[in-house]
């Protein structure tokens, strides 16, 4: 190819010489008039030759001269700058200049650049500057370079114009193309192919949806179409990118991607739903959409649905280990960038100035996805402490003398590790209490008609922030009698009073109560329910249990996702700040001051026609000075029961990353942390279960008639 | 059978190039050195693609290309022009007149040879 290419550059240097000597020509014709357009033309036209051809073939310095030369010229063409003695002069020695730079290799950068310079001097300011012509051919070789990129898979809609069969273009072979990029599937579209009597046999009435993946990227793809993009329609939009695929195998449905695609609009889809049959050909039968289209779209969803199989494969196996204290640490990091960025929210909100918003809020996105992601991250399925259940039961079934079957549901779902790490001992008991006191002995159930197996069903899902954990079987349910009974006796609850069989069955969970030995009189084990709930409250979850005489027990535990960072709503009282967790929270009212003292001192809301008891939380912490004229209550449920807190202000929905409080303050049960909010200053988590159930207990033990001095 | 490429520049340099590449590629080539003597050339013969220059002297490449599409015979063949990067304006002229694509100089002979088998296989 080298000796090609120097003949090659021979041939160019001839033409040059012979194109300079054009040049010289025309410039001695111009110097006796100065305005004759062809002569400025034929100059023009001999650079431009020297420049466009000189850049095929290698003689870059000379190329970048001519360019300098041809940007006057050009100015001189359209009138802008006149023909001038100077001019005349420049371009001489310009053209006897690049007839040495052809030969010769060396000696002429100076000359170059001196003569660069007049040459400049000649154009006027804000006209085009002149720009290196060799930039463009790097550009142009990029693509090839990314070989190895990863994969991606793009959806595009080729609509070729009418006409574009006269501008010499065959769409198909564009397509071809496309196909040398990658794996590729493209179907025709003839829905628009009119009648054959109204027919032009000259316009193309077809156009293609394509499915492509390739690592070529964006650029290749338009690099294909580029002759036509002006004319005719090109839609590419990115389906996947290796690497985050959208995880299950399942490729979206039909509808969604013809919804996606803007060929169908969502109300038609649902009503189409309604109907029973395959939607592609109902929707092909109510004419909204063509058999082409639908066609189209199967075969995107099932190209895709292989694209994600095979991907899912090959990520099964590229999950890496870590040790768990990186994740603690890395958590640990992201909390406190929730604080620094809560501090950055509330500065820019100070300042308000536009741009330090805009950072602040970016930041502010970024934080919650990665805040979300490490979550993500350090979630386990529960199946691991679930299975250890397993064992457990079927233990227990042999020393007991019971029969019973574990069922186990939504082992898959997922919550924070440390979680899961808690999570075992609590339920390790609840399963044993059920089987201990729940379940019967084959022969007495029999007796009652039931089967002789018993069953114990655990249960896990997700709902909303929370992960709800069941634990239900089939025994012989609590007796609510007897635990008031027994409660009473204790000193739990007063005499008399009215309770519902649900809020007693709740007092299992009292510490003092031990339904275990009391009431049922089976040997208990380990710890009392007292001690579960405890657990599952410095976990930031919630335990219910629901009982039927004769009929099982159902336990429920509410958990957090997380125990790092929860949503938390932000409420002021004096001039102190409190965080509520959100995920107890119902709502919040008004309450106004003189409908307070119309209560009578009683604290009992009524809440649309609902009766809410509520809690100062003023006076409940000793907050000294005067509640403002309006307070809210926030209400919140806790042991299947609404109750208000009584608060001065609700601030709003807040980020909070938890810090445990010291050791010196483990006793107090009625804050379960801190937070450090926005402005520096430290906010309390109020442990509004423990408060509640508290309180419940206080209330029961005491006179009645023992009121606050406020009101 | 290969197939037939007119190619229309008044730089000889860049006629060498451009047909010593195309007929490396396996193609034949009819070289002209302006518009008018291209017209001339075609007069009837069968050519499956034309590229051509813009700046020629007689009849520039834009008009060339104008007065090919209404030559009968030729209303669907394939026009690529030679462009530079300065003649943007100039691109979309050569579109209307019925271009069906360009090629910017320099380019090297790869670009060249997969520009032209988007129009002929």
């Amino acid at each position: 190819m080298s000796s090609s290419s120097d003949r090659h550059k021979e041939v160019f240097r001839e033409e040059a010489h012979e194109l300079l000597t054009e040049l010289e020509q025309s410039l001695l014709e111009l110097e006796n008039t100065p305005g004759d357009s062809e002569q400025i033309g034929r100059a023009f036209r001999a650079l431009h030759t020297i420049k466009g051809s000189g850049s095929m073939f290698g003689f870059d310095e000379v190329v970048a001269f001519a360019h300098e030369l041809e940007t006057v010229f050009d100015l001189v063409r359209n009138g802008e700058i006149p023909v001038t003695k100077e001019l005349i002069g420049i371009t001489l020695e310009s053209g006897d200049l690049l007839r040495r730079m052809l030969d010769s290799e060396t000696g002429w950068q100076e000359a170059v650049a001196s003569l660069v310079q007049r040459l400049r001097e000649l154009v006027p300011a804000g006209a085009p500057s002149p720009s290196g012509p060799a930039a463009k051919m790097k550009e142009q070789k990029d693509p090839e370079k990314d070989r190895d990129a990863p994969q991606v898979t793009y959806r595009i809609r080729f609509r070729p114009s009418l006409s574009i069969l006269s501008t010499g273009t065959d769409p198909l072979l564009l397509i071809d193309e496309l196909g040398q990029l990658g794996e590729c599937k493209a179907i025709v579209q003839t829905e628009a192919v009119p009648d054959i009597d109204s027919i032009d046999p000259e316009a193309c009435y077809l156009y293609w949806d394509i499915i492509l993946t390739t690592g070529k990227g964006m650029n290749a793809i338009r690099d294909v179409f580029i002759f036509v993009e002006g004319d005719s329609g090109l839609s590419i939009d990115i389906l996947d990118e290796k690497g985050s695929l959208g995880g299950e195998a399942n490729y979206k449905k039909l509808g969604e991607i013809l919804i996606e695609r803007g060929d169908l609009s969502r109300d038609d889809l649902e009503n189409i739903l309604r109907n029973t049959k395959r939607l592609g050909e109902t929707l092909v039968e109510a004419g909204l959409v063509g058999p082409g289209k639908v066609a189209s779209a199967l075969a995107e969803q099932q190209y895709m649905r292989e694209k994600r199989r095979t991907l899912k494969e090959a990520e099964a196996a590229s999950s890496i280990r870590v040790p768990s204290s990186r994740l603690d640490k890395l958590a640990d990091l992201i909390g406190e960038l929730v604080t620094m960025q809560a501090r950055l929210s509330q500065f820019s909100l100070v300042n308000n100035s536009p741009e330090l918003s805009a950072i602040a809020e970016g930041v502010e996105h970024l934080t919650e996805e990665l805040r979300d992601t490490i979550m993500n991250v350090r979630l386990v399925p529960i199946e691991t402490v679930f299975g250890k259940l397993r064992r457990i039961v079927r233990d227990l079934s042999n020393d007991l003398g019971k029969e019973v079957e574990l069922e186990i549901e939504g082992g898959e779902t997922e919550l924070d590790k440390s979680l899961i790490e808690k999570l075992g001992d609590p339920l390790v008991h609840l399963v044993r209490n059920s089987m201990d006191h729940g379940i019967e002995p084959p022969e007495v159930r029999e007796a009652c008609g039931k089967p002789r197996k018993g069953v114990i069903h655990l249960s896990a899902a997700h709902s909303g922030a929370n992960v709800l954990i069941r634990i239900v079987d089939d025994g012989k349910g609590l007796d609510a009698a007897a635990i008031k009974a027994k409660a009473i006796e204790k000193g739990l609850i007063p005499q008399g009073a009215e309770m519902t069989d649900r809020e007693v069955c709740q007092l299992i969970f009292a510490s003092g109560l031990s339904t275990a030995k009391e009431v049922t009189k089976v040997s208990g084990r380990g710890v009392g329910m007292d001690v579960v709930k405890k657990n599952i409250e410095s976990l930031r979850g919630t335990i219910e249990v629901e009982s039927w005489k004769g009929q099982g027990t159902d336990i429920t535990l509410r958990l957090p996702l997380t125990l790092a960072i929860i949503d938390g709503l932000l409420v002021k009282i004096g001039d102190g700040h409190f965080v509520i967790p959100l995920s107890i929270v119902g709502e919040c009212v008004e309450m106004a001051s003189a409908k307070k003292a119309g209560r009578n001192g009683r604290r009992i809301a009524n809440v649309r026609g609902e009766i809410v008891p509520y809690i100062s939380l003023r006076d409940l912490f000793a907050i000294s000075g005067a509640p403002p004229e309006t307070e809210q209550i926030v209400i919140i449920e806790t042991d299947g029961r609404k109750v208000g807190l009584l608060v001065d202000h609700v601030i709003g929905e807040n980020q909070t990353v938890i810090k445990t409080l010291g050791g010196t303050f483990r006793d107090i049960d009625w804050i379960s942390g801190a937070t450090i909010l926005g402005d520096g200053s430290v906010a309390l988590i109020v442990a509004a279960g423990q408060i509640v159930s508290g309180l419940n207990a206080k209330r029961w033990r005491r006179p009645p008639a023992r009121r606050n001095k406020k009101g | 059978m290969s197939k037939t490429v007119l190619i229309v520049d008044d730089s000889a340099s860049m006629r060498q190039l451009v047909s010593f590449t195309l007929k490396d590629a396996g193609y034949d080539v009819i070289a002209a050195v302006d518009g008018k003597d291209a017209l001339g050339k075609l007069n009837g013969i069968k050519v499956e693609m034309i590229i051509t220059d813009l700046n020629m002297p007689n009849l520039n490449g834009i008009d060339f290309i104008r007065q090919v599409r209404q030559t009968a015979g030729y209303k669907f063949t394939p026009i690529v022009m030679l462009t530079t990067e300065s003649q943007e304006a100039r691109k979309s002229e050569g579109r209307q007149a019925g271009a069906s694509g360009w090629i910017v100089k320099p380019f090297t002979p790869d670009q060249l040879v997969s520009v032209v088998k988007k129009f002929i296989r």
